[in-house]
């Protein structure tokens, strides 16, 4: 396990809002995390729980009206809520790798992607034209793109989606960073492409010593990618632990709900556990826990108290107040538990 | 209950969907499916799998003839579904099937009322009674899980997850046999997507309907389906009982999908081993060609018959 001192990047009490019409958008309210050097954390949660959010103002790319309110984003001695346009420059893309939903946007429609793969090396690793072409061509490889020899001279809109994307990661791998973040990188790719991806972004997490931030809402995804996992609700971190401490002994019920909803190959007649309800309204967010409103297990103190952490482990965390001493013993939903027990006989 | 005493509601033959695109010398024609032969018993669900762009979409509107298949055949309880269009076969085959879109944004008409939306089937039917209609569209959105209220807003107010209830609340009103339900799950986040799972699934119960579930998520697919059909690129290679697919899988591009399906589990997903499908080095299909052939009973797959010997001797101990 990672120790103290390698840690690469530290998010610290980070409040982002938006202005918008319907008020001021309150989509981060007080998320903490720590990556270290050469392992991968996931951020899970539902959609809209701040998860973009959290790793745009990383990269400092929010949009313009984005406020952020209070936190820190402590990255090689610099506080990057602090530091300007110019010093983004020379971080992102370069030493701090992007691979978002959106493939479209990331790509100059009108420059051939080869060139768009060896700018970078050429630009970054300070390769000769031959070389990077050569890189190039490899990457594309690497990536799943069948016959690159020949896809090297064509333009995006040639490309299917799922292409595209792949030339998104091949390009955020090119220039060799030292933190790739990636936002539901492979959620528009077929599972066979997926996995290939996951693997190659594994082998050079290896051989490099890569730190990655990886944001899905694919659980398999995470089983496969995550040292750690973070899950977010309502625009916090509720739990946090070791990825085994996370998918074999979840404490917050919104992370047992999330566990449950969907099945995996092995679910058969039991009916899923659906989460009732509808995310909180964030220009008014909820006081106390959050998810007490569809959480079937919240105590009267859940809508008047927001909760503490609670420790569980050395590495595991989680904000509820099941875990309060005084709380009543609480097990996870039976169907959960039987779940985890049939995954632990099969691993 | 063995196979063989169901009754078959739907069979599909050597189906084809060949699109031409362009004119003149750019003129290609795109062979979206090709050679697509399954069936469907009655009230099971039948469940197609396969990445995208492989014909699923196009097999579901091949089907219910919102496209005009360019050969094959279609029998719903008997009848031939394809050949000319005539008034008396359309009206057999909306009042027997119908489709659940993928998308629930764009399939609902934005000016339309969640009452006109849901009720149209059946003034296309020609029920004219307002109180009727009222009533039926009551009952429905009560079974979809929303209330009378809803029913004079408008598609923009719902959320994801309600807006693909109305969808389903559309489809289910008519009471097809038949219901085609196109990724019904795919846009909607992961909390909603239960809802909506657990819904068809009591829908399914209360009126003993089939359905077609078309989805990439083999997970969920393999949770919701009796039976499960495999496309790769325009094919159907491979159908079978749910269980029997996932635990025996023949065709090596089933073999390579089910390997790559990410698991919830940090134990297995590190020892993972990913098949690869080339189809170049995975047949020879240069003397004999390949069929849909029923390999073990209810078990089919799409191979030669040299393939086939091999398949079978391969889990000989099954016999
Ligand atoms: N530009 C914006 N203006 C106003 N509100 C915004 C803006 N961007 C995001 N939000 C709001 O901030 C909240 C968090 O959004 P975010 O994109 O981080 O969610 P997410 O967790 O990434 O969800 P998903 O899984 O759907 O991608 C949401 O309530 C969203 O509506
Ligand atoms: N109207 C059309 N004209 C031309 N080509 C088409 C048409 N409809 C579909 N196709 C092509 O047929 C193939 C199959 O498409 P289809 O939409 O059936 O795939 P799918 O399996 O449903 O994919 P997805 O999972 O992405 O929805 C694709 O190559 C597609 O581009
Ligand atoms: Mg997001
Ligand atoms: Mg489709």
């Amino acid at each position: 396990m990672a120790e103290k001192n390698d840690i690469i990047l530290e998010v610290k009490d980070l409040h982002v809002s938006f202005k918008s019409y319907a008020g001021y958008v309150r989509a981060v309210r007080g998320v903490n995390f720590t990556l270290h050097k050469g392992e991968t954390i996931a951020i899970v949660g539902e959609s809209g729980s701040g998860k973009s959010v959290s790793v745009k103002t990383i990269m400092g790319i929010l949009s313009k009206n984005a406020v952020i309110d209070s936190g820190e984003v402590l990255y090689d001695g610099m506080d990057l809520t602090k530091v300007d346009e110019k010093v983004f420059h020379t971080l992102r893309g370069k030493r701090i790798g992007l691979i978002f939903q959106d493939p479209l946007s990331a790509l100059n429609p009108i420059m051939k992607i080869g060139k768009q793969i060896t700018e970078v090396l050429i630009l970054e690793q300070k390769m000769n034209k031959e070389d990077a072409k050569k890189k190039a061509i490899e990457l594309m490889r690497a990536v799943g793109i069948p016959q690159p020899e020949v896809r090297f001279d064509q333009y995006p809109f040639q490309f299917s989606g799922g292409m595209r994307q792949r030339i998104v990661i091949a390009i955020a791998l090119a220039s060799d960073p030292e933190i790739l973040i990636c936002d539901e990188p492979t959620t528009a790719l077929d599972v066979t492409v997926q996995s290939r991806i996951l693997e190659l972004i594994n082998k050079i997490k290896e051989e490099r010593n890569l730190s990655v931030i990886f944001i899905t809402h694919d659980l398999g995804v995470v089983a496969n990618m995550a040292d750690r996992v973070y899950v977010m609700y309502a625009g916090k971190v509720v739990e946090f632990g070791e990825s085994e401490e996370i998918f074999f002994e979840p404490a917050h019920p919104y992370t047992w709900a999330l566990l449950s909803s969907m099945p995996d190959l092995e679910t058969k007649d039991e009916k899923l556990m659906a989460i009732p309800g509808t995310p909180p309204n964030m220009v008014y967010p909820p006081k106390g826990d959050a998810f007490a409103a569809r959480n079937q297990y919240a105590m009267q103190i859940d809508f008047e108290e927001e909760p503490p952490f609670f420790k569980i482990s050395d590495t595991h965390y989680a904000a509820t107040w099941l875990l309060h001493p005084d709380a009543p013993e609480t097990p996870m939903p039976e169907q959960l538990s039987q779940r985890i027990k049939r995954m632990k006989e099969e691993g | 209950m063995a196979n063989e005493e169901r009754k078959k509601i739907l069979e599909v033959e050597h189906l084809a969907m060949h699109f031409s695109t362009g004119r003149g010398k750019k003129k290609s024609v795109v062979k979206a499916i090709n050679d697509v032969s399954f069936h469907v018993y009655e009230s099971e669900t039948f469940g197609l799998v396969g990445e995208s762009g492989c014909g699923k979409t196009t097999t579901g509107r091949a089907l219910i003839r919102l496209y005009n298949p360019t050969s094959g055949s279609v029998k719903f309880d008997g009848r031939e579904l394809t050949g000319p269009m005539t008034n008396d076969l359309r009206k057999y085959i909306t009042s027997n099937m119908g489709m659940i879109f993928q998308d629930p944004i764009d399939s609902l008409n934005p000016r339309f009322t969640i009452r006109e939306i849901i009720s149209e089937g059946l003034k296309i039917r020609g029920i004219k009674d307002e109180k009727e209609l009222d009533d039926r569209v009551y009952e429905m959105l009560d079974k979809v899980g929303l209330t009378k209220e809803h029913a004079t807003r408008y598609p923009h107010e719902f959320s994801g997850g309600q807006r693909q209830r109305i969808g389903i609340a559309r489809t289910i009103i008519t009471r097809p046999r038949l219901v085609i339900a196109d990724e019904p799950v795919s846009a909607l986040d992961v909390s909603i997507q239960a809802q909506v799972i657990n819904l068809l699934n009591e829908l399914k119960e209360e009126m003993g309907l089939t359905i077609i579930f078309i989805a990439h998520d083999l997970s969920v697919v393999k949770y919701f389906s009796d039976r499960i059909g495999v496309m790769y690129y325009g094919k159907l290679v491979e159908v079978a009982d749910s269980e029997e697919l996932y635990k025996h899988p023949i065709h090596p591009y089933t073999r390579a999908l089910l390997s790559a399906v990410p698991q919830p589990n940090p134990l297995t997903e590190r020892k993972r081993v990913r098949l690869v499908y080339e189809p170049e080095k995975a047949h020879d299909y240069s003397k004999e060609q390949p069929q849909m052939t029923e390999v073990f009973p209810g078990h089919f797959v799409y191979a030669s018959p040299s393939e086939v010997e091999a398949y079978r001797k391969e889990f000989a101990d099954r016999l």
